[in-house]
């Protein structure tokens, strides 16, 4: 199926070269290219998702196994629907965070998967590199759905991609001098990591904003500007992105209270009137109303991007699916051992 | 059966300062009687150290586990057992066993739980600890979070005499972090504490040290400015000592890229500034004692998602060598290292070992300085492979070890 938006031969190295790798670990893996390659591999999937008929036959007869370590709604439905909408089978394996964190069960997991001739593993953890390590003990491509508090990649592809639809921005474009602000638990966040690794790749100006408390240290070696006073962080952003308050992360008080926390970095209206007048709002989900940010700004119709977030997810994980499974599929070009990570 | 007296000859006498000397060495009844040109007499065994080293066995104070096969091949004639067991030792009856368990070519020396479980709130029977063969008090690798009880272990320890070993980390800084702060484990995703918190927990036992008048020993020191203050109080007179293990002093927390497990370690690796500020302290003497911390963690362990592992790494077999890097970069000389091995931790331990002395117990080390091998984490002797220094290509092997004036197979 080529489609009209699939990006035209030549802008990026031949066959599998313009994605080299068998995982997808993390964004910061990625080459800037290799962001925009699976960005526009995406676009094909957006059109098709918005067709009547939205399955295509590529993954016929490939095996997809979700393990998910920990609890998730979206983001597993997202890439069950992704897999299903390519034609693959999908198995969902949920396991009891408790059950399986300890000792060599995950190992022994990850061998189990890889026994049952899995063709593509999505993985979410709640330990930071957990995703990695079973990357390296398996023999089929591994993709990370969450790993602790380390990377969350699909996700940041599809902010990106997202920002790219709302801005109307052309196919292949990067995101080049976007003042995007991301506001929230940035410590906790794996969103906001990938975030930060794929937004300043593409070139955009990246503003953190948290309490002290909530705010990693020597962020600004990631190329990004810490804010504190969310106000500040706000002028002159075109894109104000809300985390929400890992509650189930923090082990000590990290703020007084949620409504003290909605009092210093709640997204009001008139918070968001201090953004650039047309500034688009986002958030992955699932929101904390009235902590974070306020229904009437999550419910505005255009310049709020969250149920637009979920849309392009399962175009993204479709691409990265897609992508990742062409080597068990025999595309020409990707048959070749690939260069690792 | 009583062993014939034993004559070392043909070596290079690593003494108590200056670089090493041509010379022999005498032990009768499991003691060195005599120190330097020394001849056999009669019915000796006769060891020929063909132009090596003659040191002193290495003292290694803090290790996790006895094993005794990656004691031998690191040159380690004795260890001070830390009380994190299973169970704690914070009774005297296993104070007693493990005094005895590594006899006779190995003597461990357990150091005695400061607290119940090391639980840090009520004393252990630390007298009767020490009459059982404790040689020192340890808190384990954790804090003493209550000050007060930290006060009143000092100055009974004072009383006692027993030197009190001190992990310096604020755990309420620290929490579960398993990273120091930073560059790194942020990009990582890892939970991380501030440096800061070993500089806190420094600052508050030397206070409550110079208090209670005990002397107490900072097992690791790893950060700038918690070397700064031991420094300082070193310079009023405090008693107060510091050691470190040397993935300190060669590692930084650079090596957490890739989430390596082998380099979880407490405290966490640090950044490269506070590496070298070690590197520094233990040129100027602020820095007592070099360890290995032996630690042996099978895959059960270590092949888990970083912040699930355990930390700690086998040191054994290569803190020789690796503390012999410090010589040849010219930080330290070899009389020095020696001291940081042997001399100074023996010393603290309060035992007759660690020097090249008449009186001293025969503990001796016959160690080829510039011999290079390739550290592999397969082929260790230790119990199990966790070094962060797998395929490291070192220099400094121990050719023969006497323990007692016997030698060791």
């Amino acid at each position: 199926m080529q489609s009209p938006t699939t990006p035209q031969a030549g802008r990026y190295p031949a066959g599998g070269l313009a994605y080299p790798h068998r995982d997808l670990t993390g964004i910061g893996q990625l080459a800037r290219h290799e962001i925009l390659y699976l960005l526009d591999e995406a676009e094909q999937w957006v059109e098709l998702n918005r067709q009547p008929k939205k399955k295509t036959d590529l993954l016929n007869g490939l095996t997809i196994i979700n393990a998910f370590f920990e609890n998730s709604t979206r983001t597993l439905l997202s890439f069950e629907i992704a897999g299903k909408r390519l034609g693959a089978d999908v198995v969902n394996m949920h396991a009891a965070t408790s059950s399986v964190k300890k000792g060599e069960t995950l190992i022994d997991t990850a061998m189990t998967l890889n026994a049952m001739r899995a063709d593509a593993i999505v993985i979410r953890h709640a330990s930071s590199g957990a995703v990695r390590l079973i990357a390296e003990k398996v023999d089929c491509p591994v993709l990370n759905a969450g790993d602790g508090q380390h990377e969350h990649p699909t996700q940041a592809l599809l902010d990106a991609l997202t920002m790219r639809h709302a801005l109307g921005l052309p196919v292949s474009s990067d995101l080049n001098g976007l003042k995007v602000t991301i506001c929230g638990d940035i410590l906790h966040s794996r969103v906001a990591r990938s975030n930060i690794l794929s937004l300043t790749a593409l070139g955009a100006d990246v503003r953190v904003c948290a309490p002290p408390a909530l705010m990693p240290a020597e962020i600004e070696a990631m190329g990004v500007t810490p804010f504190h006073d969310f106000d500040a962080a706000l002028k002159g952003a075109n894109i104000v992105m809300m985390l929400r308050l890992q509650q189930e992360r923090m082990t000590g008080q990290f703020i007084p209270s949620p409504r003290e926390y909605r009092h210093l970095y709640g997204l009001t209206p008139e918070r968001l009137a201090k953004a650039e007048p047309d500034a688009f709002v986002m958030h992955p989900g699932p929101m904390n109303r009235g902590v974070e940010i306020d229904s009437t700004v999550a419910d505005m119709p255009v310049r709020s991007l969250i149920t637009r977030q979920v849309e392009m997810g399962v175009a993204i994980r479709m691409a990265c699916l897609e992508v990742l499974t062409r080597r068990a599929r025999g595309v020409p070009g990707w048959e070749a051992e690939r260069v690792p990570a | 059966m009583i062993a014939r007296p034993l004559t070392i000859i043909g070596g290079k006498l690593v003494l108590g300062e200056g670089a090493p000397v041509a010379g022999s060495l005498r032990c009768e009844d499991g003691r060195i009687v005599a120190v330097g040109d020394v001849t056999p007499q009669d019915g000796d065994d006769v060891f020929d150290a063909k132009g090596k080293l003659i040191a002193p066995g290495l003292v290694d104070l803090g290790v996790f586990a006895i094993d005794k096969p990656a004691f031998h091949f690191g040159g380690i004639t004795r260890a001070a057992l830390m009380p994190d067991q299973g169970p704690v030792l914070d009774h005297p009856a296993r104070v007693r066993f493990a005094a005895q368990s590594g006899k006779p070519d190995m003597w461990v020396h357990p150091l005695a739980a400061a607290t119940r479980g090391l639980e840090g709130t009520e004393l252990a029977e630390l007298a009767l600890m020490r009459d059982a063969g404790a040689k020192a008090v340890a808190t384990g690798r954790g804090w003493i979070a209550d000050s007060g009880v930290m006060l009143r272990l000092l100055r009974y320890c004072a009383m006692l005499g027993l030197v009190v070993v001190t992990h310096a980390e604020d755990a309420g800084i620290t929490g579960s972090a398993v990273a120091t702060a930073g560059d790194v484990a942020t990009r990582l995703g890892l939970p991380s504490a501030p440096a800061e918190a070993e500089a806190l927990a420094v600052a508050r036992d030397i206070a409550l040290a110079e208090l209670a008048g005990a002397h107490v020993h900072f097992r690791q020191v790893t950060t700038a400015r918690a070397l700064d203050l031991v420094r300082a109080a070193k310079a009023r007179g405090v008693k107060v000592t510091a050691g470190v293990t040397p993935a300190h002093f060669i590692l930084s927390d650079l090596e957490l890229v890739g989430f390596r497990t082998f380099c979880r370690m407490s405290p966490p690796l640090r950044s490269d500034a506070d590496r070298k500020a070690v590197v520094a302290a233990i040129g100027d003497g602020t820095i007592d004692v070099i360890s290995s911390g032996h630690d042996p963690r099978g895959p059960e362990d270590k092949r888990l998602p970083f912040a699930d592992a355990e930390p700690g790494m086998a040191g054994a077999e290569t803190l020789l060598p690796l503390t012999l890097t410090l010589v040849r970069d010219g930080v330290i000389g070899m009389a020095r290292a020696f001291e940081l091995l042997c001399t100074n931790p023996a010393r603290l331990l309060g035992v007759q070992a660690g020097r090249l002395e008449a009186g001293m117990e025969a503990d001796i080390a016959i160690v080829d300085p510039v011999r290079p091998w390739i550290v592999d984490s397969d082929k260790m002797a230790a119990a199990a492979g966790n070094t962060p220094f797998d395929r490291r290509p070192v220099e400094g092997r121990v050719a023969a070890l006497f323990k007692g004036g016997k030698q060791i197979d």
